[in-house]
């Protein structure tokens, strides 16, 4: 990791807008927002608020309409095509919602693929990386096996073991645990708690208040605008959410969150 | 993306929808293997006629005797009769071009031997006529000069004659008597077999040409001389001289020809071109199922990128760039055309050894049409394939990752 202390992100007055037909949407109207190496961070807004633009913006997948981004030292808006989708490939790793796995291939061959899109020409043993990464999210007896064959919460490790495998700066996950059961939800909210304090950066944008909790600073977006960004205050461990849950085994683990809030 | 990389992501994404590939593929296998019938169709007409023709002799240049115009009134061809003998020999004492010449003496007569008769043509010629047509006895021995200096009674029998007046016995040593005059066999001809214009060429019997003139036609006339030409690329140059030389035997200073000189390239074009034209036809009407074959393709892989759409997205969102993800595309369409190219190929070589079996039709099949197949097919891939790959490439990759 490095151990420099430029910020993995840092976006100052960031405007995007949308015109749709002779309207003018402001879906963000100026964000500040600088993310130091370390941190895990949950960005929560309602559906409309402008965090999924967000998002897509840090994702490199979309540019702001004004302000600047900077991304651990690279200067990313006003950059081509091509020149994001390098960014995105170097510097970031994906999670989302639905999973996205390539559907009929195995877990390795996924979890290879963003290796396979790599252009700074140093030489990778792709298939080792890609086995140690699925190493890493406990899947070590999953290589071959295909998405079909895996269970929802297998399937979003074999995601964010993609979304690792090229060590990237920052893991962006959107709505991880949204398609997932509440227990499947901690065990995968265990691994990323588990990732950071490896000295990952982590960025989720989720609606949960309850997965929200999970991370150490929480940043609330509406109507296009930071309205609030604040550490929490009593961070949750998910593995001992998880240990508590085994204990009381006649319990669901919703029962058990309920107990502890 | 290394190239290995990209033909091992196509040919994944082609082998995970086999019944698709396949069917896809088969149009293309189709449109192959049609054009590669069709052109060993049209190509072994064409080489057939060409075999049938240079049968007739190699470079051949036929003099005719001119067409007379007595009172006015044209006689056609043949109706004026001047050639001798004589202009024969001045043909090949003054030619510098040629590499054979023999006049032909023609009579129809009836051969008769003790087992049966049979009406056949008699054609008196100079032992130059081998080299001319290209012709050799299969047994005993053609006359040679001195027999037709003595202008002495010997006959060589077409492979025809032999079998019908002959059957099972080997006529070599034989008498014939050809009309009243009897002849002694001295040999048998080659099979031939028939001409382009399905004359059978073995139903004829040589003689000497002074033997023939003397005993059979008793006329001074001859039908006709044939000259072979040194080399083909000389064809025109010893028509010329011919024309010449003859002129100069005939003293025509001014006056029209009192000959016609002709020869085989002008027949072989005639009749070549008009099979070019049918199997050019064929070979457009092949490319027909080609052209269906490759809108399949572009069919099928605009419905795979649409059906893609989040794969495009997600490995666009991991770092695909719009070339990338343009060439997975191409790739897979033009491998999948290639398979079906040489699929094609095997099937259309098939196809045109089991169609010249079954119906006996010369079929050849030209190393250049494997080429063509291969390099058409993979053409194919490219063109249809491009216009799904472009539009997979341009997608937005928010949009390709929401869409369901």
């Amino acid at each position: 990791m490095s151990t420099t202390n430029k910020p993995v992100i840092a976006i100052e007055k960031v405007k995007k807008v949308y015109a749709m037909g002779t309207n003018k949407v402001f879906a963000l109207r100026g964000v500040d927002l600088v993310v130091e190496p370390g941190e895990m961070i949950a960005v929560m807004g309602s559906s409309g608020s402008g965090k999924s633009t967000l998002m897509n913006i840090l994702g490199c997948l979309d540019v702001p309409t004004e302000g600047t981004y900077v991304l651990d030292g690279t200067r990313v808006d006003g950059l081509s095509r091509n020149a994001l989708a390098d960014l995105r490939n170097q510097k970031l790793g994906f999670v989302f919602q639905g999973f996205n796995l390539l559907p009929r291939t195995s877990a390795i061959d996924n979890v290879e693929l963003p290796l396979l899109y790599d252009r700074s020409g140093r030489k990778l043993d792709t298939r080792a990386l890609a086995k140690q990464a699925l190493e890493r999210v406990g899947l070590a007896d999953r290589l071959d096996h295909q998405p079909s064959e895996l269970s929802g919460g297998q399937q979003q490790r074999v995601a964010i073991a993609r979304a690792l495998v090229t060590q990237p700066k920052l893991l962006l996950a959107d709505e991880p645990t949204g398609n997932l059961d509440s227990r499947t939800s901690i065990e995968v909210m265990a691994l990323f708690q588990e990732l950071n304090d490896q000295g990952i950066t982590v960025l989720l944008v989720t609606h949960e208040p309850d997965v929200a909790q999970y991370a150490k600073r929480i940043v609330e977006v509406r109507d296009g605008r930071i309205i609030r960004d604040h550490p929490v205050a009593t961070r949750r461990s998910a593995a001992a959410d998880l240990e508590s849950a085994a204990r009381s085994d006649s319990e669901t683990v919703a029962d058990v969150l309920e107990e502890a809030a | 993306m290394k190239q290995s990389t990209l033909l091992k992501v196509a040919s994944s994404s082609i082998l995970k929808n086999k019944m698709r590939t396949l069917l896809t593929m088969l149009g293309i296998v189709i449109g192959v293997g049609a054009v590669i019938v069709m052109v060993a169709v049209g190509n072994g007409a064409q080489l057939q006629i060409k075999n049938q023709i240079s049968s007739l002799g190699t470079n051949l240049i036929i003099v005719m005797p001119g067409s007379g115009t007595p009172g006015g009134v044209n006689q056609g061809a043949g109706s004026y009769n001047k050639l001798t003998v004589a202009d024969a020999d001045k043909l090949k004492r003054d030619g510098t071009l040629f590499a054979a010449v023999s006049p032909v003496v023609s009579a129809r007569v009836q051969a008769i031997t003790p087992q049966g008769n049979w009406r056949t043509l008699v054609n008196g010629v100079s032992t130059d006529y081998l080299t001319i047509r290209d012709w050799a006895p299969s047994s005993g021995a053609f006359f040679d000069a001195s027999d037709v200096a003595s202008g002495r009674k010997v006959a060589v029998l077409g492979a025809t004659v032999a079998k019908n007046l002959f059957p099972g016995v080997d006529p070599v040593g034989q008498q014939i008597q050809l009309g009243k005059v009897p002849f002694t066999i001295i040999g048998v001809m080659a099979a031939k077999g028939q001409n382009a214009g399905g004359m059978d060429q073995d139903d004829v019997i040589l003689v000497p040409y002074t033997t023939a003139q003397t005993r059979l036609s008793g006329n001074v006339r001859i039908g006709q001389i044939l000259v072979s030409a040194q080399s083909t690329e000389q064809m025109a140059a010893a028509q010329d001289e011919v024309a010449t030389i003859m002129r100069d035997a005939h003293h025509l200073d001014g006056a029209d020809d009192d000959f016609t000189v002709r020869n085989q390239t002008e027949i072989t074009e005639a009749m070549s071109g008009t099979t070019r034209v049918m199997s050019a036809l064929l070979a457009a009407i092949a490319s027909i199922s080609l052209l269906v074959g490759g809108i399949g393709i572009m069919n099928i892989m605009l419905v795979s990128v649409t059906e893609r759409t989040r794969e495009i997205g997600v490995r666009m969102a991991i770092g695909a760039r719009g070339s990338d993800v343009l060439t997975q595309f191409l790739v897979e369409s033009v491998v999948m055309s290639l398979l079906g190219g040489f699929v094609g190929l095997a099937a259309g070589y098939g196809g045109a050894a089991l169609l010249g079996h079954l119906t006996g039709w010369a079929t050849s099949t030209p190393l250049s049409s494997v080429v063509i197949a291969v390099g058409f097919s993979a053409a194919v891939g490219v063109f249809f394939g491009f216009y799904p790959a472009r539009k997979a490439a341009g997608l937005n990759p928010i949009q390709a990752l929401r869409y369901e």
